[in-house]
């Protein structure tokens, strides 16, 4: 509600500000959104709009009050624009409905429409935004950025090949194929497109078989689809606009002459090597310069967050410079760069790198579809039912069998090979968007039937979006595409098999169920012994768990000092399962029907999802959520100390901790939700902040308990323990004891002073050691 | 690193794992080598600390309990047989061994055996039975922080009450197996090894 009032202050503010012309007002019938349209008339206007003081001021009076609009005008308008475009986009997000079943892409091309046909109606033109230059150089970049410093590595990794096929060799078989059938329908004279001849065919085919996984993702995020699809689909998205880009820059050459000899086609297939094969390079190249330069930032902590955007930037326009693929460039770019940075900058560096990368990426995406809406209306088009029609039947049926046939050549490689519905859900998932838009408009002005060719892509563009776009939920939920299958008779089918996938999933790690495991090993350390030593800064690999354990505490300090004491005793208390040994003469509850649905309810809620199958990807507009690592490391230690002074704790209730249980005591026969309502997991995009904030401040208690052990005497050395890593940072602490603030305080500081001690551990911390490691690989 | 270890493997001891766990020798070899380069003392034993450095069990929260499942009771050493041993209960039921001969005993992968598998991952003091406390552990290791332990203590209670046919207020083994008859345990429990 309150972007509502919140736009409508604006609007009236820039209304107030511009509306000097004196122009009618357009009527306003919709919500939010479009009551910042009646701006869009005006301050296009601008340059009419009298001074306020004209001419007759000659005499020389001082000015009391001047506009000048001409000169503020391009970045007004931009940022009205996006402005304008990210209100839209506030508006449609506060009802979550609308969002589950039509994605946002949908949301964002419709009000663009609206606004294109408004502005059409009073003849003005859009800003130049899906132009080449600016589409290339601006709105690209930070939504590639964004998909390679997200990217999943490890499912990459695992099928890179696969990706790889896909996008090259099923790019450059819809490209060809539908090139080919558009050529033969071009024949038949009934049509009226015989002047269109192969060339151009091809070369529009290659435009409109770029696929933009932008909806797709969404729906399989969303819905939580095997990673195996998630990741071609990502892959080839990524990958095809490179092929598509050295295909369409060799097909717009084909064009101008006039022959086409077979050493072309080979200098074609070289030009695609070099253009890979360079990407790569240059990618990798700034990528590791990055890293580098990232090492000696640590006194000017406020402008880490630049060189990654630099870099990778400078990156992009470098491989643009050579014409070779600046999309490949810039990920493996983000991707080498990201693993070294993110050791060698601060955390706030690291948490601002993340934001910004996840801001300007939607700003770029939420741009494009709006866009993409008002020019659709703007543009001059040529219709031609044939051709249209023909050209959105050939894109499916090309996609299809090619996925189809892709698949069965690749199934024997793949471990885990892609079933009937997983090749339906890959086809369906062929969207179509804004690249083949903006290519298209590229097209060079020598093309008899530019506009028609313009129309047609469009065409695409608007159905694959909107009809696959928001059919393809259903459709996945209907088909059931292989995910968690949910068979909730008895909360015990539910425990028990999400126990048993968290034990597969740990003894497929534990085999190292890897298939490039060898290569993996090597890269791995070729990295610790060469390029760790010279990119990393603070080069100390086993400090590197201690570290991240120091400011897990030291963020939970901070939580704990803002949190009002109250909420200490919602946090899970250790005590609990001990006094539950004691207390065996429990009356049996009853349990309703209600109560069990409720428990179904928090079990599928807040049970960790399994990692490798849910969780390695992120969600492409949250940021990656690692407080669940984070949480289960907590976790850990907080069960070892537990399990070290087991012996000791059960002392403890007598002692005055806040007993968490008075708070939340069962009244047999009542209900569990009215007793202690559940904090719901919203879905909005900050679920991540809060999830955070919520998880590290309800780690405190766990937390608070192992610091302030440190003031208790310490046994000497650690006692011997199973887990040499775990006891050399635990210590062999006593049970928790509470203290006032002010020796938390002290506790802190001191268990942060000493833990470099515990770096000296030096062999003991494998077991720290590595989920750091893990943590950030999860992310 | 692949040659190496194939030469510490014998031929014979390849036979031998393979008649008692059902690997074909590729795999065999595979996760010879995978054994050796997580031993890094290099004696031909895993300890507790080898399994630990894999960064992904760290994370997993069942971690300690599948570690602590190689190891047989009271051990701290897990030798190649052992590994391979446990590691079998994963092996995917292959549907032309139903219909072969039952063996003398029943094959490691079997359902019974993976069903005891997980059943021993609740119940660590090897007594047949899965009490509250047990139960309470492994959901609070599976469950986010959002949850109270009130509300986990009722989760557990009705799960053994959905259980419990013989009233002893815990889960043993026949009781665990019957809850779960429905269930598809042979996929969930199983893993394709790679060739």
């Amino acid at each position: 509600m309150w972007a509502r009032s919140g736009s409508s202050w604006f609007a009236l503010l820039l209304v107030f500000s511009c509306y000097a012309g004196g122009k009618p007002e357009l009527e306003v019938s919709k919500p939010s959104p479009p009551t910042n349209l009646q701006n869009v008339k005006p301050f296009h206007d601008g340059d009419h709009e009298p001074q306020a003081y004209p001419e007759e001021e000659e005499r020389g009076r001082l000015p009391v009050f001047t506009m000048d609009y001409p000169r503020i005008q391009v970045p007004f308008e931009f940022t009205l624009w996006v402005l304008l475009a990210s209100f839209s986009k506030i508006g449609f997000n506060i009802y979550h409905k609308i969002t589950i079943w039509i994605p946002e892409s949908c949301l964002l091309i419709s009000i663009g429409l609206i606004v294109g046909a408004i502005m059409h109606s009073v003849k003005e033109e859009p800003p130049a935004v899906l132009d080449t230059d600016v589409f290339f150089l601006y709105m690209l970049p930070p939504i590639v950025l964004d998909n390679g410093y997200f990217m999943p590595t490890r499912p990459f990794y695992e099928n890179v090949g696969t990706v790889l096929w896909y996008a090259v060799v099923g790019t450059l078989w819809n490209s060809v194929g539908i090139g080919l059938s558009l050529y033969a329908i071009c024949q038949f004279e009934v049509f009226g497109v015989q002047d269109i001849n192969l060339q151009e065919n091809l070369l529009f085919a290659s435009i409109i078989s770029a696929v933009d996984p932008v909806a797709a993702l969404n729906v399989f995020e969303d819905i939580g689809v095997n990673e195996q699809i998630y990741i071609v689909i990502f892959g080839e998205g990524l990958f095809n606009d490179a092929v598509t880009v050295v295909l369409y820059n060799m097909f717009t050459f084909l064009a101008d002459m006039p022959v086409v000899e077979s050493s072309d086609v080979f200098l074609g297939m070289a030009r695609f090597l070099v253009v890979g094969v360079g990407g790569v390079l240059f990618g990798l190249l700034f990528g590791f310069v990055a890293a580098f330069t990232t090492r000696f930032t640590h006194k000017t902590r406020s402008i880490e967050p630049l060189f990654v955007f630099m870099f990778s930037y400078l990156a992009y326009l470098v491989a643009e410079l050579f014409a070779i693929s600046s999309v490949l460039a810039i990920i493996m770019c983000a991707v080498t760069m990201k693993y070294y940075v993110e050791e060698n900058v601060s955390q706030r560096s690291c948490t601002t790198i993340r934001h910004v990368v996840k801001m300007l990426a939607t700003i770029s995406e939420t741009l494009i579809f709006f866009f993409l809406g008002v020019v659709t209306i703007t543009t001059e088009h040529e219709w031609n039912w044939a051709y249209i029609l023909f050209t959105l039947l050939f894109a499916f049926v090309w996609r299809g069998i090619g996925i189809l046939v892709l698949t069965q050549i690749v199934n024997p490689f793949r471990t885990i090979t892609f079933n009937f519905k997983d090749q339906f859900g890959l086809a369906y998932g062929g969207l179509r968007g804004a690249i083949c838009f903006a290519l298209v408009f590229t097209l060079p002005e020598n093309f008899s039937r530019k506009n028609l060719f313009v129309t047609a892509s469009i065409a695409i563009i608007i159905f694959t979006v909107f009809i696959q776009g928001i059919s393809i939920r259903p459709i996945v939920e209907y088909i059931n595409i292989r995910r968690t299958n949910k068979d909730l008779k008895t909360i015990n089918v539910e425990v028990h098999s999400r126990m048993m996938e968290h034990v597969v999933s740990g003894v497929e790690d534990l085999c190292g169920q890897w298939s490039h495991y060898y290569w993996k090993d090597k890269f791995k350390k070729f990295n610790d012994r060469i390029l760790r030593r010279i990119l990393l800064r603070d080069n100390r690999a086993e400090s590197s768990i201690v570290s991240l354990y120091k400011k897990l505490e030291l963020q939970s300090a901070i939580d704990l000092l803002d949190t009002p004491m109250g909420d200490l005793s919602a946090a899970p208390s250790i005590v609990s399962l001990h006094d539950e040994k004691r207390d065996s003469s429990r009356p049996k509850k009853k349990f309703l029907a209600a109560d069990v649905r409720k428990m179904h309810d928090i079990l599928a809620k807040n049970m960790y999802k399994i990692r490798q199958k849910t969780t390695a990807y992120t969600n492409r507009y949250n940021l990656p959520d690692n407080s669940q690592t984070r949480e289960i490391l907590i976790r850990r230690h907080a069960s070892i100390r537990r399990s070290l002074g087991s012996g000791s704790l059960r002392e403890l209730p007598s002692n005055s901790v806040p007993r968490s249980q008075k708070y939340y005591s069962l009244q047999p026969g009542s209900d569990l939700e009215s007793a202690f309502p559940l904090r719901r997991r919203s879905h909005a995009l900050d679920e991540v902040d809060r999830l955070s904030h919520r998880s590290s401040s309800h780690s405190v208690a766990p937390m608070r308990r192992l610091d302030i052990i440190r003031e208790q005497t310490v046994p000497g050395g650690p006692p011997p323990l199973e887990r040499g890593g775990a006891a050399g940072s635990v210590r062999g602490r006593k049970p928790p004891v509470p203290a006032p603030r002010r020796s938390l305080r002290r506790g802190r500081e001191e268990s942060v002073d000493s833990e470099p001690g515990g770096a000296e551990e030096g062999t003991g911390e494998p077991l720290l050691r590595s989920p750091s490691s893990a943590a950030r690989d999860s992310t | 690193m692949g040659s190496r270890a194939s030469t510490l493997l014998r031929e014979e001891e390849i036979e031998e794992i393979k008649k008692e766990t059902g690997f074909s020798h590729s795999q065999i070899t595979r996760l010879y080598s995978r054994f050796t380069s997580l031993d890094k003392g290099e004696n031909g034993t895993l300890s507790r600390e080898d399994f630990q450095r894999i960064p992904e069990l760290a994370i997993n929260p069942l971690g300690d309990r599948i570690i602590n499942a190689f190891f047989p009771e009271g051990e701290d050493q897990v030798n190649f047989r052992g590994f391979m041993r446990t590691l079998a209960h994963f092996r995917p039921i292959e549907d032309n061994e139903k219909n072969k001969n039952p063996p003398t005993s029943e094959p490691l992968n079997s359902r019974t055996n993976k069903l005891l598998f997980a059943f021993r991952l609740y119940d660590l003091d090897r007594d047949d039975k899965i009490s509250r406390d047990e139960l309470l552990q492994v959901l609070r290791m599976m469950v986010g922080v959002n949850i109270s332990d009130e509300q986990l203590g009722s989760i557990a209670d009705r799960t053994i009450q959905e259980a419990d046919t013989n009233g002893d207020n815990s889960i043993s083994f026949s009781e665990f197996i019957k809850v779960l008859e429905k269930v598809d345990v042979e996929q969930k429990m199983s893993i394709r090894f790679l060739h």
